[in-house]
């Protein structure tokens, strides 16, 4: 805004100036966009780095030398495996169960008016909005009192709990622009209420709902902090970092985060890749 | 060309000849009643046509013949059967959707092959009768084809092969061809009728378009406000319209009050006496209407029916002039063929004598609410 009025008020302004000017206004906005993506990136390169690391204590906090150990040893820490397969089976399982009961919920909200249907829409977010730290005490104060031992299974019922909400609200958005004359075609044509659902509802509506078994399970997988109350002795991969963190940080953990954040980065680009074949041959 | 077989005949002992009948069948919404108790007989192999403005419930009607919408109160036979209470998929009738409902998922083959193969057609006979269907509506070889990719027109003819491929007892067309142009759209009303001729089943077509009726259906039912106007070939609608709806909707129509005065007279506002066939009183007395068709007027005397006036306005529009006359009884629209030159001879302000037979004459009651 200034830099308009001083041209203005300059107008003959030298010429290297204006170049310099024209120089920086070309590319603000390259210096910009480099900058933050360097703020988004710069921590997970901080984790991929350190998982070459070869820390000289039991703490991967300075850069001692380059290794290819950890990687050839990705397990190699007292305890590191179980948890990990513990927080795979928890992911698994919660998105799995969220992911069937959520898209049956989307279905009736969208589908039908019925009483409670309008309580139900605004409830859906509850466990969204509230903060993590109350519904992971509260829910131990209900385990508790209910005498639940806490564990694997208390773990799931939470994990399923707050992946639903996840699941109705990614769902519900594929089924608002659905066309309901769809369905009744394919009945028309003599297909009945479940093949209508398998045959048209189901492919119809499969993006959104893998989008949001995804999403359920990248939430499960890194959960802390409900975890941490309805755990008992269970310990996921994210207990069992922040319990390791107390007393060694070993470069294993770096080399798990790497692992999953190359896996997260490659089901996406499949995901891409796959799309934009479908959409060349359509 | 006989891609697909006629409809089957009548099995011995089966005395339904109505593919489709609906004795006072109702439908209400909330508080809205959208369809008011209407009876219809459809028979096997006709052409039929629902006709009227939108809201009329002709649409309404239709969904619950094809068992999208459950009727309050009424019947609905399909083949002299009950179908009340059947789903959709137990009924022996398909439907072309208006926004054609293509599954965007399928290849246009398993679009057309979904009927068929829920049925358990499988292997050499789908191929076979899935091609069919295609070649029927002049589409063969886009089989692998996705919906999206063919354009409007063609996906109408993929709706239709889809629903046809399954030989339904009837065929029900929800204005399928309202999102089309204008030329497309008539080059498809022909089709259709071409079509209907060459599978011999049972078509019931909604549509709003008068003309699209008239051109297809060979059996033309006029709904209004939930009811039925007056069922009827298109040219018995049109020269016997018995209501003064029917005589507006369908085409232009000159209606002038009076009193009935005889068996076969009627005096108008003016006083004048003019013939009408004796049936088309049918025994009314009092106040009615009588309806000339402005190209049965004559320009001159020389008939039975006479009426004297000026003329106010007219317009050459080439294949004929339209005059609008103003009488003593009424302003009234003259058409006027131009099949010889000068042909159009009156002009503005000329006063002059408009002449017409009584057999072109019809009576409505007076509407209610004019």
């Amino acid at each position: 805004m200034t830099a308009t009025t001083a041209t203005v008020e300059l107008p003959r302004r030298p010429a290297a100036a204006a170049r310099a000017w024209r120089l920086v206004r070309r590319h603000l906005l390259d210096v910009y966009a480099l900058l933050a993506l360097a703020y988004l990136f710069l921590p997970i390169g901080v984790v991929v780095a350190f998982s070459f690391n070869n820390p000289l204590g039991r703490f991967n906090f300075t850069w001692q030398g380059f290794t290819l150990r950890n990687w050839a040893h990705p397990l190699d820490y007292p305890g590191l495996g179980s948890a990990i397969q513990v927080s795979l089976e928890i992911a698994f399982l919660s998105s799995l169960v969220a992911t069937v009961l959520g898209t049956m919920i989307a279905l009736a909200l969208v589908r039908y008016r019925f009483r409670g249907s309008g309580a139900t829409n605004l409830l859906i977010f509850v466990p969204m909005t509230t903060p993590e730290i109350v519904m992971g005490a509260s829910l131990l104060t209900l385990f508790l009192n209910w005498r639940i031992p806490q564990g694997f299974g208390t773990i799931l019922i939470a994990h399923v709990m707050f992946n639903i909400s996840y699941v109705v609200v990614t769902v519900r958005a594929r089924l608002v622009g659905f066309d309901r004359h769809l369905e009744e075609a394919a009945m028309d044509l003599g297909a009945n209420e479940l093949v209508t659902f398998w045959r048209v509802t189901l492919p119809l509506i499969a993006p959104g709902i893998l989008a949001a078994a995804l999403l359920a399970f990248a939430l499960s997988i890194d959960d802390f902090v409900i975890t941490y109350f309805n755990a008992g002795t269970t310990t996921t991969f994210p207990l069992f970092v922040w319990g390791a963190a107390r007393v060694a940080v070993p470069p294993q953990i770096n080399v798990i985060g790497t692992a999953i954040f190359v896996i997260a980065i490659a089901a996406m680009l499949a995901n891409v890749l796959l799309q934009s074949r479908r959409a060349r041959r359509a | 060309m006989t891609a697909i077989e006629a409809a089957p005949t009548p099995r011995r002992g089966e005395v339904a000849e109505y593919d489709i009948r609906l004795i006072g069948l109702t439908k209400r919404f909330e508080d809205v009643v959208a369809v008011d108790g209407i009876s219809l007989d459809v028979e096997r192999g006709r052409f039929f046509a629902l006709l009227g403005p939108s809201g009329c419930g002709k649409t309404t009607t239709l969904r619950m013949i094809g068992g999208f919408e459950e009727p309050t109160a009424g019947r609905i036979e399909l083949g002299g059967v009950d179908v009340g209470g059947l789903p959709p998929y137990r009924r022996d009738v398909n439907t072309v959707f208006q926004s054609y409902a293509l599954f965007p998922h399928l290849s246009i083959f398993e679009n057309v092959a979904f009927g068929l193969r829920r049925r358990g057609v499988r292997g050499d006979e789908l191929r076979r009768r899935v091609g069919e269907g295609l070649e029927l509506v002049g589409l063969a070889g886009l089989e692998r084809r996705k919906p999206r990719q063919l354009s409007g027109g063609q996906q109408q003819r993929i709706a239709l092969a889809r629903a046809l491929v399954n030989r339904p007892r009837v065929l029900l067309l929800d204005e399928p061809l309202g999102a089309l142009d204008l030329k497309l759209r008539k080059e498809m009303q022909l089709e259709l009728k071409r079509i209907q001729h060459e599978v011999g089943i049972t078509f019931v077509h909604v549509t709003h378009d008068q003309e699209e009726a008239m051109t297809m259906a060979d059996r033309i039912v006029i709904m209004n406000e939930g009811r039925i106007e007056q069922v009827g070939t298109p040219s018995e609608l049109y020269e016997s319209p018995r209501t003064s709806f029917v005589a507006g909707f369908l085409g232009v129509s000159n209606l002038l009050p009076g009193t009935v005065v005889g068996d076969d007279r009627v005096r108008l506002a003016d006083g004048t006496e003019v013939h009408v066939p004796r049936e088309a009183l049918a025994g009314r007395s009092g106040a009615v209407q009588i309806g000339v068709r402005p190209e049965k007027l004559r320009l001159g005397g020389g008939e039975v029916n006479t009426l004297a006036g000026v003329v106010s306005e007219s317009a050459y529009i080439g294949v004929s002039t339209q005059y609008i006359v103003d009488t003593p009884a009424g302003a009234v629209t003259v058409y006027v063929q131009n099949d010889r030159r000068g042909a159009e001879g009156a002009a503005p302000g000329d006063r002059l004598t408009l002449g017409w037979s009584p057999d072109c004459t019809f009576v409505v009651d007076v509407q209610e609410d004019s």
